[in-house]
């Protein structure tokens, strides 16, 4: 892709509009990463980030690692995260409200004066002119990296291997729980249910309509108020749940309403029946 | 022979362990058993004597080696026994007046439950201070020495249950302790300079070594025989020692163990010969504490006490002759055997005294008991004779050859001292007659009603005869043809003193100053009746009285001295010892305090603290480049 | 454009993800910023590699990765047991060296 001329100081015309574009996507990535409140929506910004490190591998002439970085990294390893966010941090509510007494202010005045000490030390380095890797990567870049492996660095490889396996054993370890006891067949948990005197039958189902018995919507008591029986708690933790009790309960009547308006329909005494019967319990209790 | 040397000691060391450990069921025989151990000494004692008398007088001594106590390298200590003629006096003068005492001892204690300990005791006293006078070198000497002490301790404070008994023995005890740091101190100069303390060699090697070791050397002793031998300033003891039973008076502080001292300093003759400053605050502390020791029994109106005094003054005496060197040496010892006999028949005398008085010791409430106890008052009077130097008597003879050797001295000193000692010899005389009036003459001051005074037992009688003879009849014995100087020459050597003045004129004057003194004390005791209750009298009297304010020197010395020297050390070490530990703990714990605050727990914290130290890295590494 | 440019970008990513560790206090998103500080300096490998005309960089960059992938296997069943024994994925909650 670069120039083969040796000793460049100046690469094409095409690469550096890809930098500054990309490059612009990378770092709003990182900091997406670092500042998106829901661990999901991080592993996302990174996975971005990745990729265009990938295509800027590849416009550096680093095509196996380019290629690498993009199944390996973002398709492996950012899965794996994703996999443990479901896994972890469902319940999770990350607030990034600061706990710890000047943290943020000592990381920001570290990280920047760590940056800005970085870019000195870069700007200072004489670096205007490359080589380019025309010639290491004339017989091929996948060849060129095998033959340095596998002759240069020919035991970093192998120790490499010992360092994968070592790590695979020691996550089983690590995730591996050992089960020391029976485990409780449903007989037996129903009767300690039983003896605990907690909520013998089945939980109530989610919703009270026809069209509100979503899992996210709560059912509701006599009284009116929502059950906290009726919903997954999962789900209750994200904050997902929808509350009909209250005004969405005037919603959905002002909807009837004009549904029946819409029709030319006199409102009968089937859907009175059917709308406002239960919701005026509802309306008495507030009141 | 000399295989028996070892005997001596060891007969009343066994009647010591014997009594001591052997429980009750020696109750009944126990002072039967201590008082034949004695005697057997004493017979051991006597056959050695005659021995020695049989010999040359170049070839008289005796030595024997026992074992190797501790031999280290080059050092050895040695459990030896040296028996020459100056240890053979010592051994006769500690095994007879020992034994006579012992038997004394039947009768007096004959009531006392613990009659087989006291016996016990004594036995121990004799088997320590054999070994201080039989030892061949200093540290064996310093057990011996120790050992008295301790015997010493143990008779003061034997009525324990009495406190004031039981106070004396304590303060007996610290103030020997002074004076046996001295000894300790001399025995380590010692060791440093010659590499061993043996009399032999360290006496010998005297000329060879610098003065000053020498004068430090000779100081520490003298240190030590003031501890010991209750010289001033380390008197206040002997006083309160009284409070023992008065064979223990008789035997350890009037005849035996107080003239520790004299032997010490006679012993190491060669030392102080050589060293002039050490032998002059000798003569000093002899005529210093003579004076001091006379004047304080003038004033005594316990007998014991008075008694105490004058033991003091006569070892003042001996002092003071041991301090003049060649020419008073011989006299020091002489003085101090015959002043064994009397000073020992004297107690005895007023033990037997207050045997009949029911343990009566003021004066003031005795009179007219000659025709009650006419063996005691015929005992103790010669044992007065002899104490107040009457011509004829033993005091007579050796007292006057002090107070010749002390003019001979010669220059001013021997002016001065002279005079101190024809003055010591003209109070004695009149602290003596004192004593003598008040105790046997004059009128009753006793209550017949309540006191029956009666004349004591056979077996405390005859001790009294026997050493009233000795007071008698030793000092003429001894100054037939010098046989007494003759006899230590070869231990003490003897150099005839030049005196300023004729000894037919110190003779003279000693008599002179002798009648002074007795007429004046008859002028106030004699002729007028002596009140019961002590008058006030002048500030000196009561000065005296006080033991010439001693123990309110100590006191406000020693005692308020060492509390506010106390005191502030131990605020020094409140503020300065340990205000810098506490300091140093404090400030650690304070810091341990601040980095704590850095292991926080929380990742987050030591992430920023990595991030920080690479910074700095990188900051340093940027720098180093650009420099 | 110089190719030095990518330095400078690998130097910014690397100081945001960084600034992430310190920040944020899910231990996922952590180590998620700390693939974003290996990956900018995967890149700076990169670069340089083209800059002096071998492929060491490139090899030292693959094995970043290798190690990277071995980290985050370890690391993340860490915080699965992490969260199982205390139910928390917040670093600040596992201060203390015992449960």
């Amino acid at each position: 892709m670069t120039g083969l001329a040796a000793a460049a100081s100046t690469t094409s015309l095409g690469e550096a509009v890809q930098f500054w574009i990309l490059g612009t996507v990378a770092v709003i990535g990182a900091l997406c990463t670092i500042l998106m409140k829901r661990a999901v929506h991080s592993a996302l910004s990174l996975a971005g980030t990745m990729i265009v490190l990938a295509v800027f591998y590849l416009a550096n002439g680093a095509y196996f690692l380019g290629v690498v970085q993009i199944v390996v990294y973002t398709g492996a390893i950012m899965m794996l995260f994703l996999f443990v966010v479901m896994l972890v941090g469902v319940t999770a509510a990350d607030s990034l409200k600061e706990t710890l007494k000047g943290q943020r202010w000592l990381a920001a005045g570290l990280g920047l004066g760590f940056g800005i000490l970085l870019i000195a030390g870069i700007g200072n380095a004489s670096l205007r002119h490359f080589d380019g890797l025309g010639q290491a990567n004339a017989g091929g870049n996948v060849q060129g990296l095998a033959a340095l492996i596998f002759t240069k660095y020919v035991f970093a490889f192998e120790a490499t291997g010992a360092l994968l396996i070592t790590a695979a054993v020691g996550a089983m370890v690590l995730t591996h729980r050992e089960r020391t006891e029976r485990a409780t067949s449903q007989r037996e948990r129903s009767q300690a249910r039983v003896r605990a005197g907690k909520q013998v039958p089945p939980l109530p189902a989610p919703g009270v309509y026809a069209r509100h018995n979503a899992v996210d919507i709560p059912g509701l008591l006599p009284d009116g108020t929502p059950s906290e029986l009726t919903v997954n708690p999962t789900l209750r933790a994200r904050g997902q749940i929808r509350d009909v009790s209250g005004e969405a309960l005037t919603g959905v009547k002002e909807l009837e309403r004009r549904s029946e308006d819409w029709l030319e329909r006199d409102s009968g005494p089937r859907s009175s029946s059917a709308a406002p019967g239960p919701a005026a319990p509802k309306e008495e209790a507030k009141k | 022979m000399e295989n028996l040397i070892a005997l001596l000691v060891a007969a009343p060391l066994v009647g010591a362990a014997l009594l001591l450990c052997g429980g009750k069921r020696l109750d009944r025989a126990g002072h039967w058993i201590g008082t034949l151990l004695a005697v057997a000494s004493f017979a051991v004692a006597a056959v050695l004597f005659a021995d020695m008398l049989g010999k040359a007088a170049g070839h008289r001594a005796l030595h024997q080696h026992l074992f190797s106590w501790i031999p280290v390298g080059g050092f050895r200590a040695d459990v030896a026994f040296q028996l020459d003629q100056l240890s053979m006096t010592f051994v006769l003068l500690i095994t007879g007046v020992g034994s006579l005492i012992h038997i004394y001892s039947i009768g007096y204690m004959e009531h006392d439950e613990r009659r087989r300990r006291f016996f016990g005791y004594l036995n121990l006293f004799l088997a320590a201070m054999l070994l201080l006078v039989l030892a061949d070198n200093y540290l064996l000497l310093y057990v011996g020495w120790e050992g008295v002490g301790l015997a010493s301790y143990l008779l003061i404070g034997f009525w324990q249950h009495k406190p004031s008994a039981a106070t004396a023995a304590k303060k007996a005890f610290l103030v020997n302790r002074v004076g046996d740091i001295g000894l300790s101190i001399a025995i380590m100069v010692m060791f440093t300079t010659f590499g061993t303390f043996a009399f032999g060699p360290v006496l010998a090697a005297t000329g060879d070594t610098g003065e000053g070791r020498l004068t430090a050397i000779g100081l520490m002793l003298l240190l030590a025989a003031c501890g010991k031998s209750a010289q001033v300033p380390l008197q206040s003891w002997l006083g309160d020692a009284m409070e023992g039973p008065t064979p223990v008076s008789a035997l350890i502080h009037a005849a035996t163990m107080v003239t520790a001292g004299v032997y010490l300093i006679t012993r190491s003759g060669a030392i102080f010969n050589a060293a002039p400053t050490a032998q002059l605050a000798v003569v000093v502390v002899g005529a210093v504490t003579l004076l001091f020791g006379a004047i304080v029994g003038c004033a005594k109106d316990d007998i014991k006490k008075a008694l105490a005094g004058s033991t003091m003054s006569q070892i003042g005496y001996m002092i003071l002759a041991a301090g003049l060197g060649p020419i008073g040496y011989a006299f020091a010892i002489m003085h101090l055997v015959t002043h064994g006999f009397f000073k020992a028949g004297l107690f005895l005398g007023a033990g037997s005294v207050m045997h009949g008085m029911n343990d009566e010791v003021d004066m003031r409430r005795y009179g007219g008991l000659r025709s009650y106890m006419p063996i005691t008052f015929v005992t103790f009077g010669l044992g007065y004779l002899a104490i107040i130097g009457f011509p004829g008597l033993s005091g007579f003879f050796s007292k006057d050859k002090i107070i010749e050797a002390a003019f001979a001295k010669g220059g001013a000193e021997g002016w001065i001292l002279g005079a101190a000692a024809l003055l010591g010899a003209a109070i004695t005389a009149f602290y003596m007659t004192r004593v003598m009036l008040m105790t046997f003459f004059g009128e009753k001051r006793w209550n017949p009603a309540e006191v029956h005074p009666h004349e004591s037992p056979k077996s405390m009688t005859i001790p009294m005869i026997v050493l009233a003879v000795g007071s008698v009849f030793a000092g003429g014995l001894f100054s037939i043809d010098d046989a007494f100087v003759t006899w230590l020459e070869p231990v003490t050597s003897f150099a005839h003193g030049n005196s300023p003045v004729s000894a037919t004129a110190v003779t003279a004057a000693t008599i002179v100053v002798l009648l002074a003194g007795v007429g004046v004390a008859w002028l106030k005791y004699g002729r007028k009746p002596v009140p019961v209750a002590a008058p006030r009298g002048s500030v000196l009297t009561r000065a005296a009285r006080r033991d010439l304010l001693q123990d309110d020197f100590n006191h406000i010395v020693f005692v308020r001295g060492g509390e506010q020297l106390t005191r502030t050390l131990v605020q020094l070490d409140h503020s300065l010892v340990d205000g810098a530990v506490n300091g140093t703990a404090a400030s650690m714990g304070g810091l341990s305090g601040l980095l704590r605050r850095l292991q926080t727990g929380f990742v987050r914290s030591y992430a920023v603290q990595m991030l920080g130290g690479a910074a700095v890295l990188v900051a340093a590494t940027l720098l180093m480049r650009s420099v | 454009m110089n190719p030095v440019n990518y330095l400078y970008l690998a130097a910014l990513l690397f100081t945001i993800g960084a600034a992430g560790v310190l920040i944020r206090r899910n231990a996922i998103v952590v180590f998620m910023c700390i693939e974003l500080m290996l990956n900018a300096c995967n890149l700076a490998f990169v670069v340089f590699a083209r800059m002096h005309g071998n492929l060491d960089g490139q090899i030292i960059a693959f094995f970043t990765m290798v190690v990277a992938a071995a980290e985050v296997v370890v690391g993340l069943a860490i915080i699965v047991s992490i969260f199982r024994t205390r139910h928390t994925a917040s670093v600040d909650d596992a201060s203390l060296m015992k449960l």
